[in-house]
């Protein structure tokens, strides 16, 4: 019983929500949002195993998401579509709907040996020159997309939708909302396996202190570069996801901005919390979706009340006023973010009766 | 060529300056607080709007002032009003942490939203139409040979020497220099010796934003055209900038942002100039590499 809830309780998530958007009970726009929280989660886990579970400040996620995203994009308008610049289709379309989560953890690899060009200034460094290490590895990583032209440069890279055309084509299942499940459901696992394993420990060791874990015989370089390695590459598969979902991308949307919303998702659950994150990007998911619905109706009851000049309209930019600005009050009333560094089974202990978190 | 070479070396001093009075703002207030200040490039471009709303205004006035009047009174109320920006935000978001001895961590989270409430919320307020910069002074370009130089070049480089003098000075020779230095090597012993030490901080932030006003006017001077994104990027390769010289050192910020400034400019000589940003934040890359603590700065040591 206790085994077996998790597993049987997220196989009938998985089934309902894809059952239901197959037959179009739910609407592309209500599908597109379960994606986008899905990608989110995969970010805001990935990025806590850094930040969070390690106890490091790093600010680039999002330049280790544009690699998967390119990596994966143009492997797969590569293979499976007729493309302008990388010529007819190697391989039918009709392998992508075999093949297309073997691209996802290519671009994730590739995410992942970017990673390294972080991981290995960490060994000599941490705290503050760390933070601008990886801010300088998302501008790197950033300016080098832009610089490549094959893959269209500053113009952004397009195509995405063929892959998920051909892969409709052949069995008529909303794909790309099943593989955003499956990945985040995996990734969210493979999260929970590695910290809570004797390995994993070692990385919350270095966190308390390098030094003394350093003497208990836990070898911080490689524990680092293993960490860097494992959230850049999860990271990587969020991008392809999201490349996929969106079916454009665009250098610039990786940019620091991609990063902070990551940071805000990471200490708005909580540090070192996985059902932080995965709470917490709900939200925030939730909250930017609602945004978009809210910003207007203030708009027009602002209006109505002559709190606003006539000539003024608060537009959509007021979302990246609000967003930092809860960051801000959060960090002067609630540090620790909402689960601090607790898990959903230390708060509702009666849950460890279904599942257990070690 | 050499007239070339030279040429680009008057730019890249330019350039080295604006990124010499932001490193500056950036190493101020590390060097006193342990604090990346992240939202000090936002404060620059604060100080560029306030430039030019001052500006406008005077210029709207009946009376019709020449150029220099109005720029002598720009200079001033620029710097004034910006560090007031600056200050408020150590009151508001900064101190309130600071006295619950909140993680730092926390407080440099803090600083980046800072910085993305301000861009945005300017966005959002003045919309996304560019502002142009009144023109001020009238342009003198000086031609020896077949280089030419603008007044405005020079006054820029001047003044970026002129402050760094007076931050050395003020920070080496004066007593709150000395209070300053003080707390940055013991932030706990400090009150105990009697020494205000948010008075020391609020200091520190005045003087720090008030160059980045000045800087955002001498930038906003030479390359009219202002918009909210502005301060992010060139905030950004200050930082870099300072950090490259060893961050809390107020000779590092100085030589790291004209070191910065003439890599930029020779990179744009010699590759296409999309490759600027690529090649000056690898460069920036390596150095932490193999001196992690920059040109300046001095190594700590962690008692265990």
């Amino acid at each position: 019983m206790r085994k077996l809830t998790v597993p049987t309780l997220l196989l009938a998530i998985t089934g309902v929500i894809v059952f239901m958007s197959h037959q179009e009970y739910i609407d592309l726009y209500i599908q597109s949002v379960i994606m986008f929280m899905g990608v989110n989660i995969i970010l805001s886990s990935s990025f806590n195993i850094v930040n969070g579970y390690m106890g490091e400040f790093a600010c680039g996620h999002a330049g280790f998401m544009a690699v998967g995203a390119y990596v994966t994009s143009v492997i797969n308008v590569m293979l499976f579509t007729d493309d302008k610049v990388f010529g007819a289709a190697l391989l039918p379309p009709e392998m992508a709907v075999y093949l297309f989560p073997f691209t996802l953890l290519i671009g994730g690899a590739a995410a992942a040996v970017a990673g390294v060009l972080v991981a290995i200034p960490s060994f000599k460094t941490r705290d503050d020159y760390l933070a601008i290490i990886t801010i300088a590895a998302n501008f790197i990583i950033i300016s080098t997309i832009i610089n490549i032209d094959k893959i269209g440069g500053a113009r952004g890279f397009m195509g995405m939708k063929k892959v998920l055309f051909a892969m409709g084509d052949s069995y008529d299942i909303p794909w790309i909302l099943l593989w955003v499940i499956v990945f985040t459901f995996g990734t969210v696992f493979i999260i929970r396996r590695y910290v809570t394993s004797t390995y994993g420990k070692g990385i919350i060791a270095i966190k308390q202190d390098e030094v003394a874990a350093e003497i208990m015989s836990v070898n911080t370089n490689k524990m680092k570069l293993v960490a860097f390695m494992l959230s850049s590459g999860l990271a990587g598969i969020a991008g392809g996801l999201f490349a996929h979902i969106l079916g454009y991308i665009n250098p610039n949307s990786f940019g620091i901005l991609k990063s902070t919303e990551c940071l805000v998702m990471v200490y708005l659950g909580g540090m070192g919390s996985l059902s932080g994150s995965v709470i917490s990007a709900i939200l925030f998911t939730l909250l930017l979706e609602s945004l978009r619905f809210i910003i207007p109706w203030m708009n027009t009851a602002m209006h109505y009340m002559h709190l606003l000049p006539d000539s003024y309209e608060l537009s959509q930019v007021w979302k990246w006023v609000i967003i930092p600005l809860i960051l801000i009050l959060l960090m002067q009333f609630r540090p620790e973010g909402i689960m601090g560094n607790r898990e959903l089974s230390d708060i509702f202990p009666k849950l460890k009766k279904f599942y257990s978190f070690k | 060529m050499l007239a070339s070479i030279i040429q680009n070396l008057f730019n890249a001093f330019q350039w080295g300056s604006f990124y010499s009075l932001i490193a500056l703002g950036y190493t101020l207030v590390y060097g006193v607080l342990r604090l990346i200040n992240f939202a000090h490039g936002d404060i620059f471009m604060v100080g560029a709007y306030i430039a030019f709303f001052i500006a406008t205004a005077i210029l709207g006035m009946a009376v019709s002032l020449p150029g220099w009047v109005v720029l002598a009174m720009v200079i001033p109320l620029t710097m004034i009003l910006t560090a007031f920006v600056g200050v408020s935000l150590e009151r508001i978001a900064y101190r309130p942490l600071r006295r619950k001895g909140a993680h730092r961590l926390y407080v440099v989270i803090t600083a980046l939203m800072c910085g993305l409430v301000l861009e945005n919320g300017n966005l959002a307020l003045l919309g996304a139409s560019r502002k142009s910069f009144p023109e001020l002074v009238d342009k003198v370009v000086y031609t020896v040979g077949d280089l030419s130089m603008t007044n405005l070049k020079i006054g820029v480089v001047f003044s970026a020497i002129l402050v760094f003098i007076f931050l050395h000075f003020i920070v080496t020779k004066t007593k709150i220099g000395m209070a300053m230095r003080a707390i940055s090597y013991d932030k706990f012993a400090v009150p105990l010796m009697g020494i205000p030490i948010d008075t020391v901080i609020v200091f520190t932030f005045i003087l720090g934003s008030s160059f980045a006003g000045l800087a955002g006017l001498l930038f906003a001077l030479s390359y009219p055209i202002l918009d909210p994104y502005m301060g992010a990027m060139i905030g950004w390769k200050a930082f870099i900038a300072a950090v490259v010289g060893g961050i809390g050192d107020i000779r590092g910020a100085f030589l790291g942002g004209f070191l910065l400034g003439f890599v930029e400019i020779l990179v744009v000589a010699v590759f296409p100039s999309t490759y600027r940003d690529l090649i000056a934040f690898a460069i920036l890359m390596t150095i932490l590499c193999i001196k992690p603590t920059g040109m300046f700065g001095v190594a700590g040591t962690t008692k265990i």
